[in-house]
């Protein structure tokens, strides 16, 4: 059979397009009506998986905060640490967990969010662009404990700042960056080419216009990029690892500079520790739910100083 | 000095640009061949052309936005004052400050009605809030949009309609007072009511503005322009009194064009 559509020719020679009519769309209700039922179908398929993650979710939750009951107190969270569990307190981790946010976050976004500026607006595309573009996103895939093995590298033995907040804080921000920077070209490239034009068309130089028109219209897509990741790099427990965190710190941390242990790092070491002390489960639990709490307070500030963004533009 | 001379110095004074043997290249591809003319001071010139035929390229040269697009490679001079615009001294913030400009499709930044009129006075450096609000002001009259928007000029200026919009995009363009405004194809995004709104602006703005227009639409050239230039194939084939290209064109293909033969 012939399924092609085709010119032919008319009488005065001039060519027609004459349409396939070898078929024929007919209405099969069986059919339709099958297919109806499995649309409806896959709503309660697709819902399923929402409902396992979610039960996941809560069970979790639900064990720590019957482990945390009871632990969790004013005690707990002014206290210091200490090797008997009914003494110990956080107060020290937190503070340790708030420098180390305190430095991620500058140095993530200045040096994230400039170099996607770098990329998206300056640099001349072409091969070298291509290549860096497809590293930075390589770089985003790779596992923490490689990081924090760069951080001891750079950070605790070149520059000599051991395991302190400082060297903790620059390893964390090496591993978000490439998200960061990754979230915020996507950010950049989408604020339309016409906005751009219009302000360059009056005369505008090129960094008024970031200034002024992209970075406005960029600022909620870069910061959703950005607290995703910031929240990622405040639970992580590897690189501090790696970088030798210490178990017990009975000091807490003034600046920048001194030894620290962050609120991962607790529930880590705790964790390890419940065969011989079964109680450190306890407060690793406790821990847990303090650490939920900051990310929890921390994405909601962000989210709202984000909405307060969009609804100014 | 010889009389001649004189009246044709006089002459060199009144033009707003003097294009000169301007050709253009995108890649491999020339889209502009060897085109040269005069544009008046004070005087609407409308380009005609089929699509393709470089009419954007041409009228996006003239402020060197075509610039924007990095395979772009040109030759030969368009003298503004008397100075090539493609020359190195020249600064193209500068240039696009006296040569301001509205696009085909109506481009407010996402902003108030009032932030979009005097964005280009606050990047130029005002910022008396009194002074910035007469600017806007005037704009918005000059442009025949104030009693529209007078109430509301604190709402986001997605609120307004298409044709609105492109005559905030005017407004917006006037207020940096350029001597120039170019316009691509500004009404091919508007309804016909919208459109007759934009034609009548463009009637009293030529007695402030040079005005040079893209148009798709022959009728609209000969509505508002005073010369046309047709191009096709990315060469200058006419340049003249509009009512000359329409009525009695000196170029077959410009008959064939305007009398709807094709396009």
């Amino acid at each position: 059979m012939n399924y092609e559509s085709q010119f032919i020719k008319d009488n005065k020679g001039e060519s027609k397009y004459e349409f396939m009519s070898n078929y024929k769309i007919e209405i099969d209700e069986k059919r339709i009506s099958r297919r109806i039922k499995l649309s409806n179908a896959s709503r309660y398929i697709f819902s399923l998986s929402l409902i396992f993650a979610l039960l996941v979710l809560v069970i979790l939750l639900y064990r720590i905060g019957v482990d945390s009951i009871g632990w969790l107190n004013i005690n707990f969270l002014t206290g210091r640490l200490s090797i008997f569990p009914e003494k110990a307190g956080i107060f020290s981790v937190i503070i340790g967990s708030v420098y180390l946010t305190l430095i991620v976050i500058p140095v993530t976004l200045v040096l994230g969010v400039s170099t996607a500026i770098y990329l998206e607006e300056y640099a001349s595309s072409g091969k070298i662009k291509r290549v860096i573009n497809t590293n930075i996103s390589n770089l985003a895939s790779v596992p923490s404990v490689i990081f924090g093995l760069l951080g001891l590298t750079v950070f605790s033995r070149m520059l000599n700042l051991g395991s302190s907040i400082l060297a903790g804080g620059l390893t964390l921000s090496l591993l978000v960056l490439p998200i960061i920077v990754v979230s915020s070209q996507e950010a950049i490239k989408a604020v339309p080419g016409f906005l751009k034009e219009a302000s360059l068309a009056m005369g505008a130089t090129k960094w008024t216009t970031i200034r002024k028109v992209i970075l406005p219209v960029a600022i909620p897509g870069i910061l959703t990029g950005s607290i995703l990741s910031i929240s990622r790099a405040i639970g992580e427990t590897a690189p501090l690892v790696v970088l030798g965190i210490p178990t017990l710190i009975l000091t807490t941390p003034d600046t920048i500079f001194d030894d620290f242990t962050a609120l991962p790092i607790q529930i880590y070491y705790w964790t390890l520790d419940t065969v011989l002390t079964p109680e450190y489960a306890n407060l690793a639990a406790a821990t847990i739910v303090v650490l939920l709490l900051v990310l929890f307070i921390m994405n909601s500030t962000a989210i709202i100083i984000r909405n307060k963004f969009q609804k100014k533009f | 000095m010889s009389e001649s001379v004189k009246n044709l110095k006089e002459y060199k004074n009144n033009l707003a640009y003097d294009v000169k043997n301007l050709s253009l290249w995108y890649g491999k591809d020339q889209a502009l061949k060897d085109i040269s003319f005069e544009i008046e001071k004070y005087q609407v010139t409308a380009i005609i052309g089929p699509s393709g035929c470089g009419k954007s390229t041409f009228i996006k040269s003239l402020n060197r936005m075509i610039e924007n697009i990095p395979i772009v490679r040109t030759e030969g001079e368009i003298l503004y004052k008397n100075k090539d615009i493609f020359d190195k001294s020249v600064k193209v913030e500068e240039l696009r400050t006296k040569v301001g400009m509205v696009f085909q499709k109506p481009n407010p930044f996402p902003k108030s009605i009032y932030e979009n009129v005097v964005y280009g006075p606050k990047i130029h450096g005002i910022k008396d809030k009194a002074l910035l609000m007469e600017i806007a002001e005037s704009s918005l009259k000059g442009a025949a949009l104030w009693d529209e928007v007078k109430d509301r000029l604190d709402d986001n200026a997605y609120g307004l309609s298409g044709g609105q919009q492109q005559r905030l995009c005017i407004a917006r363009a006037m207020a940096v007072q350029p001597e120039i405004i170019l316009m691509d194809e500004p009404t091919s995004a508007l309804d016909p009511i919208a459109t007759y709104k934009i034609e009548e602006l463009i009637d009293q703005l030529k007695k402030n503005y040079t005005i040079v227009i893209v148009t798709h639409s022959m009728q609209q050239a000969a509505r508002i322009s005073d010369k046309t230039a047709f191009l096709l194939m990315g060469e200058l084939i006419e340049f003249d009194k509009t009512e000359k290209v329409f009525s009695n064109p000196r170029d077959k293909r410009t008959e064939d064009y305007v009398t709807g033969r094709f396009g």
